[in-house]
C-alpha cells in the first residue's frame, strides 16, 4: 500500500538505483518458491512478500534486488508491488495496525474508535506514531464482523473493540 | 449422517479436528467412495443432480460450472482447481469460520472437484490477513499429505493432487475470479475479458475452476450421504444447508449453519435475537456489501436465491448486514461507497473515476454541503456504474446499495440537504 507519511515528513525513503544484496535467507524461501510455481513472474510478488517479511517493507534496493535475481523487468515488478496493499513500498512501524473500517465495523462505531487513535497514538490512516511503534492502516472487511469493531495488530485479530480495549492492547506493545 | 454437514466438526472453544479425529468423524468418505469406483462423470453427475449453487456470491449452480471444463482425451492434461479463500465481501464472515474450525473438511471438497474436473493441481488463495486459517490450513495439508490424502495416486485411484496455500497480498478485487487469476500468476490484480472463461483458459492459459471455500466444503458430505440426503437438509427450493450470518446492532450477532429456506425473520429475531434494546430494525443487507437493501416488509420471506432475488436483491453470501433506526442510513451507503471507491482497481473508467466522484458527495452530504444536484448525480451513477457499463461486477455491486439506498432513504437524503448536516448526529 502507498503509506503516507504524516505531513510535515512526506519523505521517499530511497532513491537509490542499485539493487542491494539478497539474504541468503530470502534467497532459499525465493527458491522455495520457484518449486510451487511454473514461471518466474508468479513467484515476484511471492518475493516481495518474503522481503517485507525479513525487511519490513520493500525498499527500492530491494525490489531491484528481487528484479535482478528473478531477471523480472523491474517497472513490472513494481506495478505489481503498488497495486496490492500489504506490500509497503514505504517503511512502517514495529507493529502494523490494519483497520477494518468496512460497513459492520462502521455500524458499531469504528469511526470513533479512529478517532481514539489519532487522539492517543497521534496517527490516522497511513501514518506512523513518531516513536516507530505502530502505522495505522486502513484494511478491507477482516471477516470477523459479529465481533465488530476489529483491526489486526500484527498477525493478531483483536475483536469487540473500544477505546479502553485499545488503550490496553497499546499498552501490551509497548511493555 | 448430519444436517449440520457445514459446521459439525466446529468447536471453537478447542482448535479443530486433527486428521484422525476428522476421519473418525467419516472424514475423507468422499475419497474412499470414489476409490469404490465412481469415474470423474460419476462425481460431476452427482454434483449436478444435488443442486449446489456456488456459495460465494453469485449462486452460479457448481455442476454445471464444472461441466465447461474440457473432458476425456484429447483435453489439455494440466488443469487447476483454485479454491477462492479471498474473503473480504463487507460484511461477510463466513469461510473465515470454515477454514479455522475445520480445514480438512475444505482439503476434503478438494479433492472432490479436483477429482471431478481431473486437476492434479490446486491452488488455496487465501486472503493475507486470515493468518489463523494459513496455520490451520498449513498444518491439515501436511496431515493430508502424510495419510496418503494428497500426493500421488491417491488411495490407489491413480489420481493425482498436490496443494499449495498461497497467501495473498490484498485488494478486494482478487475475489473476482480472473483478477484471482492474474494475481496467482503475480500479475496487477485486473479483472480479464470473458470470453475465454476460466473453465477453458484460467490460470497459465489452462483450464481452471474457481470454487468458492464454502461451496467446496458441500462437496464431502454430497459423496458420502448422497443426493437424497443433501436436497432432504433444505426447507426450500435450494439444496443443503448455508452459512448464515447477521452483523450489526441486534442482541446476539453471528453466524450459523441454517437449512437454505430458512425464514428471514428466524435468521434475524430468532438466531441473532433481534433489535438491541431500544432499536427498530431499519433495513438491512441480505448477503454482503454487494447487495440491494431489503425492508423489515421482508422479513417473512425465506432465505432462499431465487426468492431473494424477486424481491429485488440477492442471498449472495447470506451474511446479512443490519441497519438499525438510529444509524444514518445515508452514512451507512456512504461508507460503502468509500470502500469500493477505495477498491476499484483502476482499469476502467466508468468504475475508477464514477466511484470516487459518488464517494465524495457523500462526504459532501455528511459535511452538510449537498445539494439537489449532486442527489441527481448519485441517481445518474446507478445507471452508469450499473450492469454492462463496466468491465466487471465490482462497481455493479456497489451500484446495488447505492441505488436501494436512494429509493428506500429518499427522505433521509432530503434532510441531509435541508438541514445542512447529518440529522443522525444531533
Amino acid at each position: 500500500m502507498s503509506v503516507q507519511m504524516s505531513s510535515g515528513s512526506s519523505v521517499i525513503a530511497s532513491t537509490s538505483t542499485r539493487a542491494r544484496r539478497l539474504t541468503l535467507a530470502e534467497i532459499s524461501e525465493i527458491e522455495h518458491e520457484m518449486t510451487l510455481y511454473p514461471d518466474k513472474q508468479a513467484v515476484g510478488l511471492e518475493a516481495l512478500k518474503i522481503v517485507q517479511k525479513h525487511q519490513g517493507w520493500v525498499s527500492d534496493e530491494s525490489l531491484l534486488a528481487i528484479a535482478k535475481y528473478l531477471d523480472l523487468p523491474a517497472s513490472d515488478l513494481e506495478g505489481v508491488a503498488t497495486f496490492f496493499n500489504l506490500v509497503f513500498r514505504q517503511p512502517v512501524g514495529r507493529n502494523v495496525i490494519l483497520f477494518c473500517n468496512s460497513v459492520s465495523c462502521w455500524i458499531m462505531g469504528c469511526d470513533d474508535l479512529r478517532m481514539h487513535i489519532k487522539d492517543t497514538l497521534g496517527i490516522d490512516f497511513g501514518q506512523t506514531s513518531a516513536d516507530g511503534e505502530f502505522t495505522l492502516i486502513p484494511v478491507p472487511c477482516l471477516g470477523d464482523c459479529d465481533k465488530a469493531p476489529v483491526m489486526m495488530v500484527g498477525e493478531k485479530m483483536q475483536r469487540k473493540l473500544t477505546r479502553d480495549t485499545i488503550d490496553e492492547i497499546v499498552a501490551q506493545v509497548r511493555a | 449422517m448430519t444436517d449440520r454437514p457445514l459446521t459439525r466438526n466446529i468447536d471453537l472453544n478447542r482448535g479443530p479436528l486433527d486428521i484422525a479425529g476428522y476421519e473418525a468423524a467419516d472424514g475423507y468418505q468422499s475419497m474412499h467412495a470414489i476409490a469404490k469406483g465412481l469415474s470423474p462423470d460419476d462425481v460431476l453427475d452427482i454434483v449436478k443432480n444435488s443442486g449446489l449453487k456456488g456459495r460465494g456470491g453469485a449462486g452460479f449452480p457448481t455442476g454445471l460450472k464444472w461441466s465447461f471444463v474440457p473432458r476425456g482425451e484429447g483435453s489439455p492434461r494440466q488443469k487447476y482447481l483454485v479454491v477462492n479463500a479471498d474473503e473480504m465481501e463487507p460484511g461477510t464472515f463466513k469461510d473465515r469460520l470454515l477454514m479455522e474450525g475445520d480445514p480438512h473438511l475444505l482439503i476434503d471438497g478438494m479433492l472432490v472437484a479436483a477429482y471431478a474436473i481431473q486437476a492434479n493441481m490446486a491452488y488455496i488463495f487465501l486472503r493475507g490477513e486470515y493468518i489463523d486459517a494459513e496455520n490451520a490450513l498449513k498444518k491439515a495439508v501436511k496431515e493430508a499429505y502424510e495419510r496418503g490424502f494428497l500426493g500421488k495416486n491417491i488411495l490407489g485411484t491413480g489420481f493425482d493432487l498436490d496443494i499449495v496455500l498461497h497467501t495473498s497480498a490484498g485488494r478486494y478485487i482478487c475475489g473476482e475470479e480472473t483478477a484471482l487469476l492474474n494475481a496467482l500468476e503475480g500479475k496487477r490484480a485486473n479483472p480479464r475479458a470473458k470470453p475465454p472463461f476460466p473453465q477453458v483458459s484460467g490460470l497459465w492459459g489452462k483450464p481452471t475452476i474457481v470454487n468458492n471455500v464454502e461451496t467446496l466444503c458441500n462437496l464431502p458430505g454430497i459423496l458420502a450421504y448422497g443426493v437424497d440426503w443433501y436436497q432432504g437438509l433444505s426447507l426450500g427450493v435450494d439444496h443443503g444447508t448455508k452459512i448464515f450470518g447477521v452483523s450489526g446492532k441486534v442482541k446476539n450477532p453471528g453466524c450459523w449453519e441454517l437449512p437454505l429456506g430458512t425464514p428471514v425473520r428466524e435468521l434475524l429475531e430468532g438466531h441473532a435475537g433481534g433489535m438491541r434494546d431500544g432499536l427498530e430494525l431499519r433495513a438491512f443487507l441480505p448477503g454482503g456489501g454487494s447487495t440491494d437493501f431489503m425492508l423489515p416488509e421482508h422479513l417473512n420471506l425465506n432465505l432462499d436465491y431465487d426468492e431473494i432475488g424477486k424481491a429485488g436483491s440477492r442471498l449472495a453470501t447470506g451474511t446479512m448486514i443490519v441497519l438499525d433506526d438510529q444509524t444514518c442510513p445515508v452514512g451507512m451507503v456512504g461508507n460503502l461507497m468509500t470502500f469500493f471507491a477505495h477498491e476499484s482497481c483502476g482499469f476502467c473508467t466508468p468504475c475508477r473515476d464514477g466511484l470516487p466522484w459518488v464517494d465524495e458527495i457523500f462526504k459532501g452530504f455528511e459535511a452538510g454541503t449537498g445539494n439537489e444536484k449532486d442527489l441527481a448525480i448519485l441517481h445518474d451513477h446507478v445507471e452508469y456504474l450499473g450492469p454492462g457499463r463496466t468491465f466487471c461486477a465490482l462497481a455493479p455491486g456497489a451500484t446495488a446499495p447505492l441505488g436501494s439506498g436512494l429509493k428506500f432513504f429518499a427522505e433521509d437524503f432530503e434532510k441531509h440537504i435541508s438541514e445542512a448536516c447529518c440529522p443522525y448526529k444531533h
